[in-house]
Protein backbone atom coordinates (compact mmCIF):
# COMPACT_ATOMS: atom_id res chain seq x y z
CA UNK A 1 0.00 0.00 0.00
CA UNK A 2 2.94 2.62 0.68
CA UNK A 3 4.62 1.93 -2.30
CA UNK A 4 0.98 2.31 -4.34
CA UNK A 5 0.93 5.67 -2.37
CA UNK A 6 4.62 6.78 -3.47
CA UNK A 7 3.75 5.95 -6.78
CA UNK A 8 1.02 7.77 -7.34
CA UNK A 9 3.07 10.95 -7.05
CA UNK A 10 5.05 10.10 -9.68
CA UNK A 11 2.07 9.74 -12.78
CA UNK A 12 4.09 7.06 -15.01
CA UNK A 13 1.32 5.82 -16.83
CA UNK A 14 0.56 9.49 -19.37
CA UNK A 15 2.42 10.91 -22.13
CA UNK A 16 5.88 12.49 -21.28
CA UNK A 17 6.50 16.05 -21.07
CA UNK A 18 9.14 17.34 -23.54
CA UNK A 19 11.48 20.49 -23.35
CA UNK A 20 11.66 22.19 -26.77
CA UNK A 21 14.02 25.06 -27.30
CA UNK A 22 15.31 25.87 -30.75
CA UNK A 23 16.25 22.83 -31.89
CA UNK A 24 16.97 21.13 -28.55
CA UNK A 25 14.12 18.74 -28.09
CA UNK A 26 14.84 16.55 -24.75
CA UNK A 27 11.71 14.92 -22.36
CA UNK A 28 11.72 16.45 -18.96
CA UNK A 29 13.15 13.13 -17.79
CA UNK A 30 16.13 13.01 -19.48
CA UNK A 31 16.87 17.14 -18.41
CA UNK A 32 16.49 16.10 -14.96
CA UNK A 33 18.97 13.02 -14.98
CA UNK A 34 21.80 15.43 -16.72
CA UNK A 35 21.07 18.01 -14.35
CA UNK A 36 21.39 15.52 -11.52
CA UNK A 37 24.12 14.05 -13.05
CA UNK A 38 26.48 17.81 -13.19
CA UNK A 39 25.60 18.67 -9.47
CA UNK A 40 26.53 15.56 -8.97
CA UNK A 41 29.88 15.90 -10.61
CA UNK A 42 30.46 19.22 -8.82
CA UNK A 43 29.46 17.61 -5.75
CA UNK A 44 32.34 14.96 -6.30
CA UNK A 45 34.77 17.82 -6.97
CA UNK A 46 34.20 19.92 -3.76
CA UNK A 47 32.62 17.61 -1.17
CA UNK A 48 36.02 16.46 1.39
CA UNK A 49 36.74 12.93 1.08
CA UNK A 50 36.65 11.54 4.32
CA UNK A 51 39.72 10.63 5.91
CA UNK A 52 41.85 12.52 3.51
CA UNK A 53 43.60 14.75 5.64
CA UNK A 54 44.27 12.19 8.09
CA UNK A 55 46.12 10.18 5.76
CA UNK A 56 48.09 13.32 4.16
CA UNK A 57 49.12 13.80 8.04
CA UNK A 58 50.14 10.17 8.39
CA UNK A 59 52.21 10.14 5.61
CA UNK B 1 70.21 -24.23 -17.59
CA UNK B 2 66.34 -24.07 -18.00
CA UNK B 3 65.01 -27.42 -17.90
CA UNK B 4 62.01 -28.47 -20.39
CA UNK B 5 59.43 -27.49 -17.78
CA UNK B 6 60.83 -24.21 -17.43
CA UNK B 7 60.21 -23.43 -21.18
CA UNK B 8 56.49 -25.17 -21.36
CA UNK B 9 54.03 -22.34 -21.87
CA UNK B 10 52.17 -22.25 -18.91
CA UNK B 11 55.66 -22.04 -17.13
CA UNK B 12 56.71 -18.74 -19.33
CA UNK B 13 53.34 -17.15 -18.56
CA UNK B 14 52.98 -17.59 -15.27
CA UNK B 15 56.41 -16.12 -15.18
CA UNK B 16 55.55 -13.04 -17.44
CA UNK B 17 52.05 -12.31 -15.55
CA UNK B 18 53.89 -12.47 -12.27
CA UNK B 19 56.12 -10.02 -13.64
CA UNK B 20 53.81 -7.66 -14.74
CA UNK B 21 51.47 -8.17 -11.97
CA UNK B 22 52.83 -8.93 -8.81
CA UNK B 23 50.32 -10.33 -5.67
CA UNK B 24 51.26 -6.55 -3.93
CA UNK B 25 50.29 -4.56 -7.26
CA UNK B 26 47.25 -7.05 -8.18
CA UNK B 27 45.84 -6.15 -4.41
CA UNK B 28 47.63 -3.40 -2.77
CA UNK B 29 47.04 -2.04 0.88
CA UNK B 30 47.96 1.20 0.27
CA UNK B 31 46.96 3.77 -2.32
CA UNK B 32 48.64 7.24 -3.14
CA UNK B 33 46.73 10.02 -1.16
CA UNK B 34 45.15 11.57 -4.57
CA UNK B 35 42.99 8.36 -4.67
CA UNK B 36 40.91 9.43 -2.25
CA UNK B 37 38.52 10.77 -4.02
CA UNK B 38 35.42 11.21 -4.81
CA UNK B 39 35.50 10.28 -8.75
CA UNK B 40 36.92 6.83 -7.86
CA UNK B 41 33.88 6.36 -5.87
CA UNK B 42 32.19 6.68 -9.13
CA UNK B 43 34.27 4.11 -11.15
CA UNK B 44 33.49 1.65 -7.86
CA UNK B 45 29.74 2.21 -7.78
CA UNK B 46 29.68 1.69 -11.74
CA UNK B 47 31.23 -1.38 -10.97
CA UNK B 48 28.44 -2.12 -8.16
CA UNK B 49 26.09 -1.64 -10.51
CA UNK B 50 27.11 -4.17 -12.62
CA UNK B 51 27.07 -6.73 -10.39
CA UNK B 52 23.44 -5.85 -9.59
CA UNK B 53 22.44 -5.59 -13.59
CA UNK B 54 24.46 -8.88 -14.60
CA UNK B 55 22.65 -10.54 -11.46
CA UNK B 56 19.01 -9.10 -12.29
CA UNK B 57 19.99 -9.98 -15.99
CA UNK B 58 19.96 -13.90 -15.08
CA UNK B 59 17.25 -13.76 -13.29
CA UNK B 60 14.85 -12.46 -16.13
CA UNK B 61 16.59 -15.02 -18.30
CA UNK B 62 15.65 -18.09 -15.81
CA UNK B 63 12.22 -17.11 -16.26
CA UNK B 64 11.06 -14.78 -19.38
CA UNK B 65 9.35 -12.32 -21.01
CA UNK B 66 5.63 -13.80 -19.27
CA UNK B 67 6.73 -13.80 -15.88
CA UNK B 68 8.95 -10.05 -16.15
CA UNK B 69 5.63 -8.57 -17.49
CA UNK B 70 2.65 -10.12 -15.74
CA UNK B 71 4.04 -11.27 -12.10
CA UNK B 72 4.53 -8.51 -9.25
CA UNK B 73 8.13 -10.56 -8.33
CA UNK B 74 8.90 -10.41 -12.44
CA UNK B 75 8.06 -6.42 -12.63
CA UNK B 76 10.07 -5.82 -9.04
CA UNK B 77 13.49 -7.77 -11.26
CA UNK B 78 12.51 -6.17 -14.34
CA UNK B 79 12.91 -2.22 -12.68
CA UNK B 80 15.51 -3.64 -10.73
CA UNK B 81 17.49 -4.14 -13.72
CA UNK B 82 16.30 -1.23 -15.54
CA UNK B 83 17.33 1.19 -12.49
CA UNK B 84 20.45 -0.73 -11.71
CA UNK B 85 22.00 0.56 -15.71
CA UNK B 86 20.56 3.67 -14.36
CA UNK B 87 23.08 4.09 -11.49
CA UNK B 88 25.62 2.25 -13.82
CA UNK B 89 25.52 5.10 -16.04
CA UNK B 90 25.22 7.90 -14.08
CA UNK B 91 27.95 6.60 -12.15
CA UNK B 92 30.17 5.76 -15.74
CA UNK B 93 29.82 9.00 -17.03
CA UNK B 94 30.59 10.89 -13.60
CA UNK B 95 33.63 8.57 -13.19
CA UNK B 96 34.54 9.37 -17.40
CA UNK B 97 34.19 13.33 -16.61
CA UNK B 98 36.51 13.24 -13.71
CA UNK B 99 38.90 11.45 -15.54
CA UNK B 100 38.67 13.35 -18.78
CA UNK B 101 39.57 16.83 -16.54
CA UNK B 102 42.38 14.80 -14.98
CA UNK B 103 43.60 13.85 -18.29
CA UNK B 104 44.00 10.19 -16.85
CA UNK B 105 45.84 9.26 -20.74
CA UNK B 106 48.94 11.05 -19.26
CA UNK B 107 51.96 8.61 -18.32
CA UNK B 108 51.74 5.87 -20.61
CA UNK B 109 47.56 5.25 -19.54
CA UNK B 110 46.40 5.88 -23.37
CA UNK B 111 45.15 2.44 -22.85
CA UNK B 112 43.70 2.94 -19.48
CA UNK B 113 41.32 5.72 -20.87
CA UNK B 114 40.90 4.15 -24.26
CA UNK B 115 39.52 0.69 -22.54
CA UNK B 116 36.92 3.09 -20.14
CA UNK B 117 35.88 4.72 -23.85
CA UNK B 118 35.19 1.77 -25.65
CA UNK B 119 33.66 0.36 -22.20
CA UNK B 120 31.05 3.43 -22.45
CA UNK B 121 29.95 2.87 -25.83
CA UNK B 122 29.99 -0.47 -25.58
CA UNK B 123 27.38 -0.51 -22.75
CA UNK B 124 25.37 2.10 -24.57
CA UNK B 125 25.01 -1.09 -27.37
CA UNK B 126 24.14 -3.24 -24.32
CA UNK B 127 21.71 -0.90 -23.36
CA UNK B 128 20.19 -0.17 -26.58
CA UNK B 129 19.51 -4.13 -27.49
CA UNK B 130 18.30 -4.11 -23.95
CA UNK B 131 15.25 -2.38 -24.87
CA UNK B 132 14.86 -3.93 -28.14
CA UNK B 133 14.51 -6.93 -26.23
CA UNK B 134 12.10 -5.57 -23.54
CA UNK B 135 8.52 -7.24 -26.14
CA UNK B 136 6.64 -4.93 -25.89
CA UNK B 137 5.19 -1.90 -27.42
CA UNK B 138 7.94 0.39 -26.40
CA UNK B 139 10.85 -2.23 -28.38
CA UNK B 140 8.27 -2.04 -31.38
CA UNK B 141 8.65 1.86 -31.60
CA UNK B 142 12.73 1.78 -30.98
CA UNK B 143 12.92 -1.18 -33.07
CA UNK B 144 11.29 0.35 -35.82
CA UNK B 145 12.57 3.79 -35.26
CA UNK B 146 16.27 2.87 -35.38
CA UNK B 147 15.91 0.60 -38.44
CA UNK B 148 16.32 3.36 -41.12
CA UNK B 149 19.63 4.90 -39.25
CA UNK B 150 21.29 1.40 -38.97
CA UNK B 151 20.14 0.52 -42.52
CA UNK B 152 21.56 3.89 -43.88
CA UNK B 153 24.95 2.91 -42.29
CA UNK B 154 24.96 -0.08 -44.14
CA UNK B 155 25.24 -2.48 -41.38
CA UNK B 156 21.77 -3.36 -41.38
CA UNK B 157 21.80 -6.68 -43.60
CA UNK B 158 24.26 -7.89 -40.55
CA UNK B 159 22.64 -6.59 -37.71
CA UNK B 160 19.15 -6.49 -37.80
CA UNK B 161 17.07 -4.63 -35.59
CA UNK B 162 14.05 -5.67 -36.37
CA UNK B 163 15.09 -8.90 -35.54
CA UNK B 164 14.47 -9.74 -31.59
CA UNK B 165 16.49 -13.06 -31.74
CA UNK B 166 19.49 -11.58 -32.89
CA UNK B 167 19.19 -8.30 -30.56
CA UNK B 168 18.44 -10.82 -27.52
CA UNK B 169 21.55 -12.56 -28.26
CA UNK B 170 23.65 -9.55 -28.61
CA UNK B 171 21.91 -8.62 -25.20
CA UNK B 172 22.29 -11.15 -23.35
CA UNK B 173 25.44 -12.92 -24.66
CA UNK B 174 27.94 -11.17 -26.75
CA UNK B 175 27.79 -7.61 -25.20
CA UNK B 176 27.59 -8.31 -21.43
CA UNK B 177 30.47 -10.41 -22.08
CA UNK B 178 31.85 -7.66 -24.34
CA UNK B 179 31.85 -5.08 -21.50
CA UNK B 180 32.91 -7.49 -18.32
CA UNK B 181 35.93 -8.27 -20.35
CA UNK B 182 36.82 -4.74 -21.31
CA UNK B 183 36.10 -3.94 -17.27
CA UNK B 184 37.75 -6.27 -16.03
CA UNK B 185 41.08 -4.93 -18.29
CA UNK B 186 40.15 -1.35 -17.61
CA UNK B 187 41.16 -2.44 -13.73
CA UNK B 188 44.01 -4.40 -14.26
CA UNK B 189 45.26 -1.88 -16.50
CA UNK B 190 44.66 0.89 -13.39
CA UNK B 191 47.05 -1.60 -11.37
CA UNK B 192 49.70 -2.56 -13.88
CA UNK B 193 50.22 1.80 -14.67
CA UNK B 194 48.69 2.94 -11.39
CA UNK B 195 46.28 5.91 -10.92
CA UNK B 196 47.07 9.14 -12.37
CA UNK B 197 48.81 11.67 -10.63
CA UNK B 198 47.81 14.76 -10.28
CA UNK B 199 48.70 17.98 -12.55
CA UNK B 200 51.35 19.06 -10.29
CA UNK B 201 53.35 15.46 -9.77
CA UNK B 202 55.58 14.46 -12.15
CA UNK B 203 54.03 11.55 -14.18
CA UNK B 204 55.89 8.02 -13.88
CA UNK B 205 53.91 5.10 -15.12
CA UNK B 206 53.77 3.00 -12.28
CA UNK B 207 56.10 4.13 -9.85
CA UNK B 208 53.39 6.01 -7.54
CA UNK B 209 52.84 3.66 -5.21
Amino acid sequence: MFFLHIGALVPLNTLGHYIHWHWIDISVANFVVIVLMVVTFVAALLAPFPGRRRRKEHQ
Amino acid sequence: MSTEIDRQWTNRLRRRALKLLPPEKLMPDTQPTYVSSWIYVFGVTTMAALAVVIASGCLLALRGPQWWHTSSVGLFVNSLHLWSVEIFFFAMVIHLWGKYFMAAWRGGRALTWITGVVTFVTSVATAFTGYLSQTNFDSQWISTQAKDGINATGGGAYWNVLNTGQMLMWHIVLLPIAVVALVALHVLLVRVKGVVPPFEEPVKVGADR
